[in-house]
């Protein structure tokens, strides 16, 4: 086999294994959430569909692909078809440049696990971040109803307000590693992870993480008991489906960002690397999990509030700080 | 200070959560477990009978009269001895909310609930109950009931026969 056959299909390979790994853990999520939920609320949660109710994802599927695709008359159709498509795929993309672990051998190839070793890697992740707000804000404007035009306004709006203080989170990181590239910000947390050495920063990213998740408790562009659906009202069968498999790969997406940026990646003594980050990125899921079965929603002036008063102040200052801290250091 | 009583607030939710999480779970999974019911549980009605076997239905119409969704029908007829019964009787479950106000406007203690509940069905042509699916061969909840017995009219025994009841008193007698 020819030297670029088998460069070829490692990439593939590796491709494939990503995207397969990520769907199959979104679906998974879903069904571990509404197992922790439950739990919460001394229910069991699903556990009609195989044992455990390990089937349900499957069963969600297969309901989700069978339902009426829906279109509403007055809709914009094109936009309206685009959106869910587009929530989904920057959701997706972001996961480019996320390494999940030190390069290894295979075939006498080192092979570095991560899709695409960006120098820019912060900033693609920034930027997808704040395309991913299009899906929603075009579904919401496309679909023609006061309830999606409400929940798509809010979702822009929630965006300035935490987007600024989530890059401003990440330029303390930035400055301590010394690169915009994710595995060189890994490989600075060698010995210790960046949420120790700046625990404002990782509070400030983790909140902004939050909300870009548009989970509670800054889930007002969905907020079910106030806008029925949010910006997907409108949404039915399967472009539902890829508004909701988005919103958890973006979960996973985020978790990994955290890991990456505060905890350290693929760091950590005895096990391998990829274990180590997985167990890391499935812990920030339980804990985003776990914020929703604990805190109520915020009100819409209490969210730009908190972004704009306190978390922006708080992480301008941290830039400060952390520059006259690294000045100070180096003499 | 206001801000620790917030910074307060955010965190102990989470230790109660994270402590609900390993508490029991407080669900009885229906068809596997079942609960047991109250004693006075309203479940399906049924037509019962007297002690003597006979129908207790004298197709009064109280029970039609009092159901609050009009989910009870019948036709009265009677029979040779004078007795009156059902002709047809018949309980819509689709309409029945299962109230009781039925058997408590029921004089003969013939219409009684039972702690029956799974009727669900596809076919809502199927929730309509005939008299032959309602009537049962005992006496439910009151076994010694025998409305004839006590209303002293002469179908179950002659006048004057019942138990406590004096014989008829011939008006004729008592003139001058």
């Amino acid at each position: 086999m020819p030297e670029w056959m088998v460069i070829l299909l490692l990439i593939v390979a590796k491709l494939g294994l990503i995207f397969m790994v990520l769907l199959t853990l979104a679906a998974y999520l879903v069904l571990a959430e509404r197992k922790i939920l439950g739990r919460i609320q001394l229910r069991p949660g699903p556990n009609r569909v195989g044992p455990f109710g390990l089937m349900q994802p499957l069963a969600d599927v297969i309901k989700l692909l069978t339902k009426e695709d829906f279109i509403p008359t007055q809709a914009d159709k094109w936009l309206f078809l685009l959106a869910p498509g587009l929530a989904a795929v920057t959701a997706l993309l972001t996961f480019a440049v996320v390494p999940f672990g030190p390069p290894i051998t295979l075939f006498g190839h080192e092979v570095p696990l991560v899709v695409c070793d960006l120098n820019i890697g912060v900033l693609f992740f920034l930027g997808l971040s704040s395309l991913a707000v299009y899906g929603m804000t075009l579904g919401g404007w496309a679909s023609n109803s006061k309830y999606s035009l409400l929940g798509a306004i809010r979702g822009l709006s929630q965006l300035i307000s935490y987007e600024l203080s989530m890059g401003l989170a990440l330029v303390p990181v930035v400055m301590l590693a010394r690169s915009f590239s994710l595995t060189d910000i890994v490989m600075a947390q060698a010995d210790v992870p960046f949420a120790l050495v700046n625990p404002l920063a990782f509070l400030i990213f983790l909140i902004s993480a939050v909300a870009e998740s548009k989970r509670i408790p800054f889930d007002l562009p969905e907020a079910e008991n106030e806008l029925v659906g949010g910006f997907h009202t409108e949404y039915s069968g399967m472009r539902f489906g890829l508004f909701f498999v988005g919103e958890y790969i973006n979960l996973i997406i985020l978790g990994s960002m955290l890991t990456v940026f505060f905890l350290g990646g693929w760091m950590g003594p005895f096990l391998p690397g990829v274990v180590w980050f997985s167990i890391k990125v499935l812990f920030v899921c339980f804990f985003f999990i776990w914020v929703r079965g604990t805190l109520p929603r915020l009100r819409y002036d209490q969210l730009m509030h908190f972004g704009w008063k306190i978390l922006l102040p708080l992480s301008l200052l941290n830039v400060i700080l952390t520059g006259a801290f690294l000045l100070w250091r180096q003499g | 200070m206001s801000i620790w009583r917030d910074i307060k607030g955010t965190i102990e939710p989470f230790w109660i959560t994270l402590r609900n999480m390993f508490r029991p779970v407080v669900t009885v999974e229906y068809p596997e477990v079942r609960t047991e019911l109250a004693p006075r549980y309203r479940g399906r009605l049924i037509l019962t009978r007297d002690p003597d076997g006979q129908e207790r239905c004298v197709a009064c119409y109280l029970c039609s009269a009092a159901c609050p969704v009009d989910c009870i029908s019948m036709q009265a007829t009677e029979a040779e001895d004078g007795r009156r019964y059902a002709a047809w009787f018949r309980i819509n479950f689709s309409r029945c909310i299962f109230c009781g106000l039925c058997t408590e406007a029921c004089p003969t203690m013939a219409i009684q609930v039972t702690g029956f509940f799974e009727m669900a069905n596809r076919n809502p042509l199927e929730t309509v109950w005939e008299k032959e699916e309602l009537l049962v061969d005992h006496c439910g909840q009151e076994p010694d009931y025998n409305f004839y017995h006590h209303a002293g009219i002469g179908v179950a025994a002659a006048r004057g026969e019942n138990p406590g009841e004096d014989k008829p008193v011939d008006v004729k007698d008592l003139m001058p």
